[in-house]
């Protein structure tokens, strides 16, 4: 490894201070650190550093999305050869490859565009390449409809990464979560790539005779729910790519909280805060959004992804332990309520994170605060004693 | 009768090269050193010049804002060299030592019988003053003030640190004699921590009130004692004074003489045989660690590796200094050491690594960062490690942005930098919370005061 190493070095010389392509070092050293940690040491104490990094922890994110994206994939062949081919399904290979070769090239083009931003920010501020797009590149088009056009999703890329992240300073600064900006961009700007029941089925708009809607979506009409909940927890049902598996998210939540990355907190208390608020439209019941089980408001749609891996964005949420809870339980609410008041968009979950990330930083305000009246009162106190 | 307290957060790190408990004596140096860095926010004012022969325990520079604050030579001989460094700070004052020291004497006292003004103007005298800290600012005592209380924690929870109950334990009339001096000078209690389970050698201490503290490192950290008993508020002062200096001045007391030797442990994971040196303050790493250490890739620290100073090998041991830890320097790449699960042998306490598999092994840690520094992005990792009463990050924010009423408000008065060390420790972003809250505090001397 030696030699490589050594390569390396060497071609990093013109980069280094003082030498010709110094202004680009960002770029080099992004590539060279993801080789290697590097050879930094402490200056002072703590002598000694924990093995983790931003690196790590965000590569960590990508791992517990890969069974979401593989399914995804998968899914978006099958929802194409179901709905096209009138049910008669092709070998697995053909329907993942299918799938593959649509989610791909907006993987691609996601990673491709966000990190040219982010290198070219990184270039002209003379500041490291930060690792927050390495999720954020992976998240975007798993929330898009398989059908979106490229141009759409690098359109939507470039917005989340310009406004959404880079203007506010970059990574750890922005204040909402960059991926659901891509959509809530992609959704406000080309609301007919968006939403209907053309778009969650890929190749569905050259034919007439299909039904690709979403289960919301259909219930938002009055219509009836065709598909089964086990249906729904696996994942067969139209949808954004990398959403429609709560089985798969699952997996990925495991990754999260195991390895401690992603905030339980906000996790479980988001679901607390969906379930109760669906009971309590269960329990009204007026319309077909309001009847449909809490339960399986729970597997639909976009809410256990946005929960599992929007919602737990540490930059965008909620920073104190208790605020995470209240944070959480407010998104869960909001995602219910958007659902089921808002039949033109009813997915909530997005309208409901970006909300909350409004919010994030007032209920962190009034957490902190309760800590600082304590401290008040206690020197009230003492200087009580002390003129007693 | 003692009171429990009991901490969850923090982080007990298992490190390579506990020391032995054998003390040998070190042999005697030829220069030892007085550097004023080692007083935080201390502008030294000489008294001797170089040239001048002085006698072990005589004063050599005062504080230039406190006069009545003395600092002593350790050793007798003749003043080498005043090193100075940019626009003629004094580095560090060399002293030649004689093969024997010869001691300025001071009267045998019994602390109980004195006055609270005769203890202070014995203990400004002798140069026994600095092992006296106050919070808030972490910093010396003024000689003017009157704490609220007094805090000694003979816990010592830092990895690889001195064992106090070994050090101490055949100076427990030293002391004693040292803890009633001290509790002249408070109007309230002088508290004593002593490690949670197991006997210690000072739960028959008198005139104090005992606690015992249970949990992972801080929880031997006199920053935690205060917070659980008698958080400080703004406008108070409390002090702090670590055992093996309580020793000393209880020392002075019984002998009449200041003693700079102290009981030193040489560990970590590049020491050949870790175990306990009594030495004198001031004397020369390279003499300590000579023919003890493996590589020549190594970090000197003088203190533990999360608190501690870097020492070059030509530096000396730091007045405050009871523990030496040489690891190995990490100035090495290592390949794809950041993804997840990889790279077993560097610890991790955020389950992204092997580490929490295996909580008994035993690390032999190096001095690489581990990645690369970057904005704050994980929240909540450093409240795992934070016991006080704190909002850490809240805190590390408005220091970094200079807020005084909200780093006022967040509880500035409480914290020293080492109770940010685990901070430093696992934090993802890299950042220096202690140097972080060192500059903070300083801003809060300069400004409140």
């Amino acid at each position: 490894m030696k030699f490589l190493r050594d390569k390396i070095d060497k071609i990093k010389k013109p980069f280094e201070k003082g030498q010709k392509f110094e202004k680009f070092a960002p770029a080099i050293n992004a590539l060279d650190t993801f080789l290697y940690v590097p050879n930094h040491t402490t200056k002072h104490g703590a002598h000694i550093r924990d093995a983790v990094d931003l690196k790590r922890t965000m590569i960590t994110v990508v791992l517990a999305l890969v069974p979401a994206l593989l399914f995804g994939i998968y899914n978006s062949g099958y929802q194409h050869f179901i709905q096209l081919n009138e049910g008669v399904l092709p070998p697995f290979m053909d329907i993942f490859l299918h799938g593959l070769w649509k989610v791909l090239p907006m993987i691609i083009v996601s990673y491709a565009v966000g990190l040219g931003i982010e290198f070219a920010f990184a270039i002209f501020r003379g500041h490291e390449v930060n690792e927050g797009y390495l999720v954020s590149g992976l998240l975007i088009p798993m929330v898009m409809p398989v059908d979106l056009p490229l141009w759409m999703l690098a359109i939507s890329v470039a917005f989340a990464v310009v406004i959404g992240k880079e203007a506010f300073g970059g990574t750890g600064m922005n204040i909402f979560n960059p991926a659901l900006l891509a959509r809530a961009f992609a959704f406000f700007a080309y609301p007919t790539f968006m939403s209907g029941d053309k778009i969650w089925v890929s190749e569905a708009s050259t034919t007439d005779a299909i039904s690709g809607e979403t289960i919301l979506g259909s219930l938002a009409q009055g219509k009836e729910v065709a598909y089964s909940t086990m249906d729904m927890f696996l994942g067969f049902i139209p949808g954004s790519i990398g959403e429609t598996s709560t089985l798969a998210i699952l997996i990925g939540a495991f990754v999260l909280i195991a390895t401690g990355v992603g905030s339980w907190k906000i996790m479980v208390s988001g679901v607390i805060g969906a379930a109760l608020t669906a009971m309590m439209f269960n329990a009204v019941g007026l319309t077909a959004l309001m009847n449909f089980d809490w339960t399986n408001h729970l597997v639909v749609g976009g809410f256990a992804f946005g929960i599992v891996f929007m919602a737990t964005d540490p930059v965008s949420a909620a920073q104190t332990d208790k605020g995470k809870i209240i944070y959480g339980l407010l998104i869960g609410f909001f995602s219910i309520m958007i659902r089921v008041f808002n039949p033109a968009y009813p997915e909530g979950v997005m309208l409901a994170i970006l909300l909350m990330n409004t919010l994030a930083p007032t209920i962190d305000y009034f957490v902190v605060n309760g800590n600082i009246a304590k401290r008040k009162k206690r020197l009230a106190k003492s200087k009580q004693l002390k003129s007693a | 009768m003692s009171k429990d307290i009991r901490i969850k957060k923090g982080l007990d790190l298992k490190l390579k090269g506990e020391a032995a408990h054998k003390v040998a004596d070190a042999t005697r140096s030829k220069v030892y050193a007085v550097k004023p860095s080692d007083f935080h926010g201390v502008t030294p004012k000489m008294v001797v010049k170089e040239g001048d022969n002085v006698k072990a325990g005589e004063v050599i520079f005062y504080s230039k804002a406190d006069e009545k604050v003395k600092f002593v030579a350790p050793v007798s001989g003749k003043i080498q060299e005043i090193k100075r460094g940019e626009k003629r700070v004094i580095l560090e004052i060399l002293i030649t030592a004689d093969s024997q020291d010869v001691f300025v004497e001071h009267s045998k006292k019994n602390p109980n019988d004195l006055s609270t003004e005769e203890v202070k103007e014995h203990l400004l005298a002798s140069g026994c003053w600095p092992f006296i800290n106050q919070r808030p600012y972490d910093v010396i005592a003024k000689s003017a003030d009157t704490p609220k209380a007094i805090f000694i924690s003979t816990y010592a929870s830092a990895p690889l640190a001195a064992d106090v109950d070994f050090v101490l334990a055949d100076k427990l009339v030293a002391f004693q004699a040292g803890v009633d001096a001290l509790a002249k000078l408070t109007s309230g209690k002088v508290h004593l921590s002593l490690k949670g389970k197991g006997k210690s050698v000072f739960s028959d201490v008198k005139g104090v009130a005992l606690h015992r503290v249970y949990g992972p490192h801080p929880a031997g950290n006199v920053g935690v004692l205060i917070s659980k008993i008698d958080p400080i508020n703004a406008g108070e002062r409390v002090w702090t004074v670590a055992p093996q200096d309580v020793a000393t001045i209880g020392e002075l007391f019984l002998t009449g003489k200041f003693n700079a030797t102290r009981t030193v442990a040489l560990v970590g994971s590049e020491v050949k045989e870790a175990q306990y040196y009594n030495v004198i303050s001031g004397a020369p790493i390279s003499d300590l660690v000579a023919g003890k250490i493996e590589g020549d890739n190594v970090r000197v620290i003088s203190g533990d590796v999360l608190t501690g100073t870097k020492v070059k090998m030509d530096g000396n041991l730091g007045f405050y200094s009871n523990t030496v830890t040489v690891i190995p320097e990490g100035n090495v790449y290592r390949m794809f050491g950041w993804m997840p699960f990889a790279s077993p042998s560097v610890h991790s306490a955020s389950r992204t690594g092997l580490s929490w598999l295996m909580p008994g092994k035993k690390y032999a840690p190096n001095t690489n960062l581990n990645g690369e520094e970057r904005a704050l992005v994980v929240t909540g990792e450093m409240e795992e490690v934070m016991p006080l009463d704190i909002f850490p990050m809240q805190l590390l924010k408005a220091c970094l942005a200079s807020d005084i009423d909200k780093m006022e408000s967040l509880g500035i008065y409480e914290v020293a930098p080492e109770d940010f060390a685990l901070i430093d420790y696992t934090n993802t972003s890299k950042l220096e919370a202690q140097q972080i809250i060192r500059e903070a505090l300083d801003l809060m001397i300069k400004e409140v005061g």
